[in-house]
């Protein structure tokens, strides 16, 4: 659309401006104020440079946090993209299920997300959950409390049941936005199952799978309710990602400057690795 | 492809066994779930449900979450419309910083900004009120609400806005009485983003409130903790914080699917 | 290259069709002769957009049959048929070139490569996209995408019929004469079956040599261009073809003359006229002219209409009658009189042309 140079448009994003300024700046100065200094509490603070983020840098601590949020991160791109394109191509595209697919399917996007652990956490115990006890009767040795793989089991699961839907709804909006005329073209110019999808429908889904990747991306990076319910980062430090890792050190222990060297760190991967998912798939737009 | 259904199927079977199993939990007695694995309740009973309808510090949290909620919602789409018109209309200094800069705040952890926010809202004296958890969620949900309206303004051909000063109404009228029932599905789509990551976002609204707005989620981790483990109580307020969200998307379902597709990255 | 039968073809949208509205296509028999140029003229919904699609295999149709060179084809997948379509909209694959476009339908069905390279090569040439063969075609303009679509269709030598299906919807006013010029001059080169469907009288009188003409999901008349306009099987066909449409006047017989009020007006099918129904004289305003005596009428409005005008005329019972005079005729200002060319003066019986048999 051909736009208009204004500048009193200023006006009209300045009750946005001033909102997220608020909510966005000022916690971001007072995060990069500790960031810089030293506390020994008495709300006296000296000068600290940037130790603490040499020291955040250097943590074992942090690498392993960072490495298992990747891990977790890139498991969960790995599945939920592939699987919701997949029941996104399989749903119909019209009539009276299409109503009952998107509203049941859009359901566990509405749950608070500690109730999502806390269902799953029911869901998969041992002794009284019905996936815990099925695990068990058929045969496997299943304890997300005390086995490592077992609670990575669960917390990949769960982050499947909760969040593939959105991928779905996504390539589904794009899906039906193509026009009849395309597949009809398709048939008569002989191109087999896969050749439609590779040549019509994945070129039209592009646009929003990447709107679902960078979303996925950033909000599973950030995940802290879920798995802190689920499993309160345990068993020991197994499935402690970064948010839960934050967290305990900033409320948990009270370090602050660490914490806040610590966040900055974090906002700045993920800015980065954003940038790079976003830069990555719309290489070779236009 | 015959047994193309399956899939879909399949798909919601496995979406629906958790909340089955949660639903089947709440109508059970403590000393049913903890007795063994029952697939139905065997004494089938409303009491944690009535435990939840009859006691304040159950029922109030529903009605804190959905006031804030409701609250969020109002704010972040009242703000949001007219700087995505600007957006989606003019070109100005900087426009394009600024929206990206916008979207950055969608990537923000909240882990982040759960201590500065506490510190923050303390010091402007909201802590532990409906406005503080309605204004720190406008720092994801504006951006959000933002970027879809933008979407869908983008969408309405300029032709409308020059009619509309040529019948002569001023901007604003011409944007309450023309272009908002116009774009009505986008807003509709915004504000339920709006409030799906307002209701389902528990770390900043539990950080933000201590009695007086204390959110249902966080009445449920607390209560978990100190009056021991009352799984059915729990699986009950749980059932019960599904409930708004089945409504709003049963309202919103032929949209849902738009919202995202339409929005501009 | 092939002959396309249409057997008793009929389709309805609906399970169980009853009322003759339930069909969005009525029984039709037809034969499209191989290497012709065909239009399915006719306003929107009039079901010619159904016919092409159950050519194409995109719809079975409820009942009959599609017979190619005799061979049935009702049932047959649209690859199966070697047929080629051209739609409303571009339909072209964004992410390859235009070249990858144009060699798809070949490298789908297993072509080798080098024969591929040769055969685009040619049908670029043929559709003047030779210069953009390895630009992305989703960067070409609106003509540029429907040329690639038709070049999809001309690409395979096998193809039985190439169908376009309202093919300049979206192209520049400026662009369509010469699109369709290419596409009558590619008609005439590589004599295949082409069918056209379009709801624009111009572009179906220019491209086909004959012209099916649809209403109702039925056909009304089938005929070259020259038939439709001299000589309408319908009130709708001289109403719907010639700008403006056929005069239609109320009228009753009197022996072989037809009268219109007082006056009478000899027509070229009057002997055929079967007693009854309701009766009407169709003229079209290019065979009436201003005369002493005949047909008493006032002269309400002239419109220019560039090399020629339009006389807007009134008879004693407010009937409307139109007629062409030329920039250098004069034109009676206020009561004059006019007279009706008896070869192209028809009387219609209940819609229908008298004395053709569907008049019933």
């Amino acid at each position: 659309m051909r736009k208009t140079v204004n500048q009193k448009a200023w006006f009209f994003i300045l009750p946005v401006l001033v909102l997220v300024a608020f909510n966005a700046i000022l916690p971001l100065m007072t995060v990069v104020n500790y960031s810089v200094q030293e506390t020994f509490g008495n709300n006296e603070f000296f000068w600290a440079g940037l130790i603490w983020f040499e020291q955040v840098i250097s943590s074992p601590r942090f690498h392993d946090s960072l490495i298992r949020q990747l891990i977790f991160t890139f498991s969960i791109l790995a599945i939920e993209i592939p699987l919701g394109v997949i029941i996104a191509l399989a749903m119909p595209r019209k009539g009276m299920w299409v109503s009952v697919c998107l509203v049941l399917m859009a359901l566990p996007l509405l749950i608070p997300w500690n109730v999502v652990g806390a269902m799953w956490n029911i869901f998969a115990l041992p002794d009284i959950g019905l996936m815990g006890y099925t695990l068990n009767a058929i045969g496997f040795d299943f304890n997300f409390t005390r086995q490592i793989e077992d609670a990575w089991f669960t917390l990949l699961l769960m982050d499947v049941w909760h969040w593939t839907s959105l991928v779905v709804l996504l390539a589904y909006a794009g899906l039906v936005s193509i026009p009849d005329a395309y597949y009809q073209a398709a048939r008569i110019d002989g191109a087999s199952s896969w050749a439609i999808f590779r040549y019509i429908q994945l070129p039209k889904m592009k646009r929003v799978l990447t709107i679902a990747v960078l979303l996925r991306f950033m909000d599973s990076f950030n995940i802290y309710t879920e798995p802190f319910v689920l499993t309160g980062g345990g068993p020991g430090n197994s499935t402690t990602l970064l948010s839960i890792d934050l967290v305990k050190i900033a409320l948990g222990q009270f370090d602050l400057g660490p914490a806040a060297a610590m966040s900055l760190i974090y906002f700045l991967i993920i800015l980065l690795l954003s940038w790079v998912f976003y830069t990555l798939m719309m290489r070779n737009e236009e | 492809m015959r047994t193309r259904w399956l899939i879909p199927t399949v798909y919601i079977i496995f979406l629906m066994l958790p909340i089955y199993w949660l639903l089947n939990m709440s109508f059970k007695t403590t000393n049913e779930i903890l007795g063994g694995l029952t697939l139905w309740p065997q004494t089938f009973t409303l009491e944690n449900y009535i435990t939840i309808f009859s006691d304040p510090t159950w029922y109030m949290g529903y009605v804190n979450s959905l006031i804030y909620v409701s609250l969020n919602t109002v704010i972040s789409v009242a703000v949001a419309l007219p700087a995505a018109y600007a957006f989606s209309r003019y070109r100005f200094l900087g426009d394009k910083h600024v929206f990206f800069w916008l979207l950055t705040n969608r990537m923000a952890p909240a882990a982040v900004f759960a201590l500065p926010f506490f510190q923050l809202y303390s010091a402007v004296g909201l802590f532990d009120t409906h406005l503080a958890v309605a204004l720190a969620h406008t720092l994801f949900n504006i951006p959000l609400a933002v970027w879809i309206l933008e979407g869908f303004m983008s969408g309405v051909p300029k032709e409308l806005d020059e009619t509309a000063y040529i019948d002569g109404h001023s901007f604003w009228s011409f944007f309450i009485r023309i272009f908002m029932p116009t774009i009505a599905a986008g807003i509709g789509v915004a504000m339920f983003f709006c409030f799906m990551f307002s209701w389902v976002e528990l770390l900043l609204a539990k950080t933000l409130t201590s009695v007086e707005a204390k959110p249902i989620a966080a009445t449920m981790t607390r209560t978990a903790s100190t009056s021991g483990y009352e799984l059915g109580l729990l699986a009950a307020a749980g059932v019960l914080t599904i409930v708004p969200g089945a409504f709003v998307i049963y309202f919103v379902r032929n949209y849902i699917a738009k919202g995202f597709a339409l929005g501009r990255v | 290259m092939a002959r396309i039968t249409l057997d008793n073809l009929g389709h309805a949208y609906m399970p169980n069709p009853q009322a003759p509205a339930d069909w969005a296509l009525q029984q039709l028999d037809f034969e499209f002769a191989d290497g012709g140029a065909y239009a399915l003229l006719g306003p929107s919904g009039c079901g010619k957009t159904t016919l092409l699609n159950i050519i194409s295999g995109l719809l079975v149709p409820s009942r009959g049959r599609v017979l190619f060179d005799g061979e049935d084809m009702t049932t047959r997948d649209p690859a199966a048929r070697n047929i080629a379509q051209v739609f409303q909209f571009p339909v072209i694959y964004d992410t390859m070139t235009v070249r990858q476009n144009l060699a798809f339908p070949l490298r789908n069905r297993g072509v080798p490569a080098a024969e591929i390279d040769a055969r685009v090569r040619e049908i670029a040439e043929m559709t003047d996209l030779t210069e953009m063969l390895d630009q992305r075609a989703s960067g070409l303009t609106a003509d540029g995408k429907q040329k690639i679509s038709l070049g999809r269709g001309l690409v395979r030598d096998d193809v039985n019929v190439i169908m376009f299906d309202e093919p300049l919807t979206v192209i520049d006013p400026h662009l369509k004469w010469q699109l369709r010029s290419k596409l009558k001059e590619l008609h005439r080169r590589i004599d295949r079956t082409m069918i056209y469907v379009t709801h624009d009288q111009i572009e179906a009188l220019t491209f086909a040599d004959r012209v099916v003409l649809m209403k109702d999901g039925g056909v009304v008349q089938i005929g070259t261009p020259v038939e439709l306009f001299e000589r309408p099987a319908h009130t709708f066909v001289g109403h719907f073809i010639g700008s403006p449409g056929m005069n239609l006047l109320p009228c009753i017989m009197a022996g072989d003359k037809a009268m219109i009020g007082d006056t009478a007006v000899s027509a070229a099918n009057a002997a055929a006229v079967k007693p009854g129904g309701s009766l009407e004289i169709g003229i079209r305003p290019e065979f009436v002219s201003f005369a002493d005596k005949g047909l008493p009428v006032r002269v309400t409005r002239v419109m220019n209409a560039g090399r020629y005008r339009i006389v807007e005329t009134v008879t004693g019972s407010g009937e409307t009658v139109k007629l062409l005079a030329s920039n250098e005729d004069a034109v009676p200002s206020d009561a004059t009189h006019l007279s009706f060319d008896p070869a192209f003066t028809r009387i219609y019986r209940n819609g229908w042309l008298a004395g053709e048999g569907r008049d019933a």
